[in-house]
């Protein structure tokens, strides 16, 4: 994969956040009932009856923590982001449906990714229709984006890591994160691909996955520190 | 002449007073607003207000005095007294506002006029429908509006609020009141939740042995995990819900008998609060501007989808994510009077903002909140952002929440009725 290549497809697992945000609304329902037949219904469930299959059903999946559908089994990694407090938005489901590993390292959702803005607005739109009405449930997560979402401008995506650079800045890592690969209750980032790392990162910054240190961890480094610890970490063997 | 683009500017303001000038001379443009409550005694108001006597605001209401909904759970818990919920339109009809203590029966949208029980006819420029509720007939198995002496609903504040609170006050010890509570979607998400928390209140400084049984055909409430939470808290064993897992898509009452049929199962009640199912106020249905139940309206204005003359606000209007509040109706009044007179009188209109938060109280002192903001997308208003009150938080906290409910109230009835 060539550095354009890999900055396109961070722009766009990270831009559709800021694209939505112009039209407010999220999609077309019925439009959206469609790209779910194509995409989605060969694993996963949604409506009246829905059950789980090789995906866990979808019902009420808006304002649900990740990984919280009962007698599903999900990854490790869906579990963990669950417990740490990921919850399906449409800031964070919209990610998701882009590039699942965005958000959730390790899912077994072995889903390309719908790179495609539209339909993923309509299939969104679609699946806000399962979960709870505002208008009976004031609570309920929103059906549109306010105005004035965070932007990443593709040119801070395609930035080229210094990977010497990254050894340094990994000490912080360290303290947590073992550098021999292991995963006791604190996830391996060794050997993380580059491009997942660095959506990871800025999905941290933007606070998209939760988790305080690592919201705090990301949020003070800047976009050349990201990319010169994702250099550094795929190189690690 | 010939406009160029230079001239244009340079005389912009000269022809607007020359396109307007028609308009002066004619009588001023009129508004006739029916139903005086948060959203309808809000938009007179504000139309009358902020148009300064340019436009001539007419408020239909068939109640002289009006008792607000919110906060008369608070009557039913001996927390606030009667009188603190009603509100006069004195104030509102010394600030410009023609108000008529009359109940419209019929709108010819292409006369453009209202007619009244009184005999009256009203001429409008703009019609605004502000209503509220009413009852969807045959909402609850063996209920009619009839009913409401034996089985009052109590969810159009007044004499009903007033009815409930006796019944309650002299039921027998150890008593059961039952409450059958409404379907989605209804005036005030809450309003059923906070009801049983002050009545539970209530019975606790009176009838300590009594139950509450809520017989609910929704299997989830807004707030739900705070009202379970406070009920354990406040109420212990005294409040037992029962949703339809249970039977309660499936029940009938007995108003004669006072007895609730659950699936099979006869249930004897001391007291029953019955919330049928709702519907758009009736005058929305005669001016013929409802799609099925409620009026759609416009998301960027509250303008009836139907008819362009025509403003649909609060509980009446299926504008789609609001909940049906008086904090909705209120906010949704202050866009649609801003529009109003924008088409009126050439003021300037800027971009709808809504909002809404309501809060209930638990306890004592125990007040929480939920609230969200919104904003017009074509199809609908779209909630975009919300927030709730967290199970836990200390006492401290929670006491503000309730002053500031207060607060709010004093100033919402204020922004409606007038200082």
């Amino acid at each position: 994969m060539t550095r354009q290549k890999i900055a396109a497809t961070l722009f766009a697992a990270l831009l559709p956040v800021a694209a939505l945000a112009d039209g407010h609304s999220i999609g077309d329902p019925e439009a959206g009932a469609e790209v779910f037949k194509k995409e989605c219904s060969k694993c996963h469930m949604v409506g009246e009856g829905a059950k789980n299959r090789v995906g866990p059903e979808l019902n009420r999946v808006f304002g649900r923590a990740a990984g919280h559908v009962e007698d599903f089994k999900y990854s490790k990694g869906m579990i963990r982001m669950g417990a740490d407090g990921l919850t399906w938005t449409l800031e964070t489901l919209d990610p998701y449906l882009t590039n699942p590993r965005a958000l959730v390292s390790g899912t077994k959702m072995s889903y390309k990714g719908l790179k495609d803005e539209t339909a993923r607005g309509d299939l969104l739109a679609y699946l806000r229709t399962f979960s709870d009405q505002p208008q009976n449930i004031p609570e309920a997560e929103p059906t549109a984006l306010a105005e004035g979402n965070p932007v990443l401008a593709p040119e801070v995506l395609a930035l080229v890591g210094d990977a010497a650079y990254g050894e340094y800045l990994s000490s912080e890592c360290k303290t947590c994160h073992q550098a021999d690969g292991s995963d006791q209750g604190i996830p391996s980032i060794t050997s993380w691909p580059e491009e997942d790392f660095v959506i990871a990162m800025h999905a941290y910054k933007q606070q998209l996955r939760p988790h305080p240190v690592m919201q705090m961890m990301a949020g003070r480094l800047n976009d050349e520190e990201i990319a010169a610890l994702a250099a550094y970490y795929a190189a690690i063997e | 002449m010939r406009l160029n683009r230079r001239t244009f500017i340079g005389t912009g303001l000269a022809t607007g007073a020359l396109l307007s000038a028609p308009a002066i001379a004619q009588a001023k443009p009129r508004v006739v607003v029916i139903g005086g409550g948060a959203g309808g005694a809000t938009c007179a108001r504000y139309l009358a207000k902020d148009s300064e006597g340019a436009i001539e605001v007419t408020l239909v209401e068939t109640n002289p005095v009006y008792t607000t909904c919110f906060f008369s759970n608070l009557y039913l818990g001996d927390i606030r007294d009667f009188a603190s919920i009603q509100h006069n339109y004195e104030t509102l009809a010394q600030s410009g506002v023609n108000v008529v203590n009359d109940t419209a029966t019929g709108v010819d949208r292409d006369a453009k006029t209202v007619t009244l029980a009184g005999g009256t006819t009203l001429e409008y420029d703009r019609l605004v429908l502000a209503p509220g509720i009413d009852f969807v007939e045959g909402s609850v198995n063996g209920w009619t509006e009839a009913d409401a002496e034996v089985m009052p609903h109590a969810w159009k504040a007044g004499p009903q609020t007033q009815l409930l609170k006796a019944q309650l006050e002299a039921m027998p010890e150890g008593g059961t009141f039952v409450m059958i509570a409404p379907p989605n979607p209804y005036r005030c998400p809450p309003g059923p939740y906070e009801r049983v928390s002050m009545i539970a209140h209530l019975f606790t400084n009176i009838n300590p042995t009594a139950k509450i049984m809520v017989l609910d055909p929704k299997d989830k409430f807004s707030k739900e995990g705070l009202f379970r939470d406070g009920w354990n808290r406040h109420y212990s064993g005294m409040v037992e819900w029962v949703g339809p897992d249970f039977g309660t898509g499936n029940i009938t009452v007995n108003p004669g008998a006072m007895e609730v049929d659950l699936d099979g199962e006869i249930i004897k009640a001391d007291v029953c609060n019955v919330i049928p199912g709702q519907m758009a106020g009736k005058i929305a249905g005669i001016a013929g501007v409802n799609d099925g139940n409620w009026a759609p309206v416009m998301a960027d204005n509250m303008k009836s989808k139907v008819d362009e003359n025509v403003y649909v606000l609060g509980d009446a209007s299926n504008q789609g994510d609001m909940p049906k509040s008086g904090f909705s109706a209120n906010s949704q009044a202050k866009v649609a009077a801003m529009a109003i007179r924008g088409e009126l009188t050439g003021s300037q209109v800027f971009p709808a903002k809504y909002s809404n938060t309501c809060w209930s109280l638990l306890g004592t002192d125990d007040g929480v909140k939920v609230g969200a903001s919104y904003e017009p997308t074509p199809e609908k208003i779209a909630s975009v952002q919300s927030f709730i009150s967290e199970v836990g938080e200390n006492a401290e906290m929670r006491k503000a929440t309730y002053e500031e409910s207060v607060g709010w109230y004093n100033g919402i009835t204020a922004d409606i009725f007038g200082g």
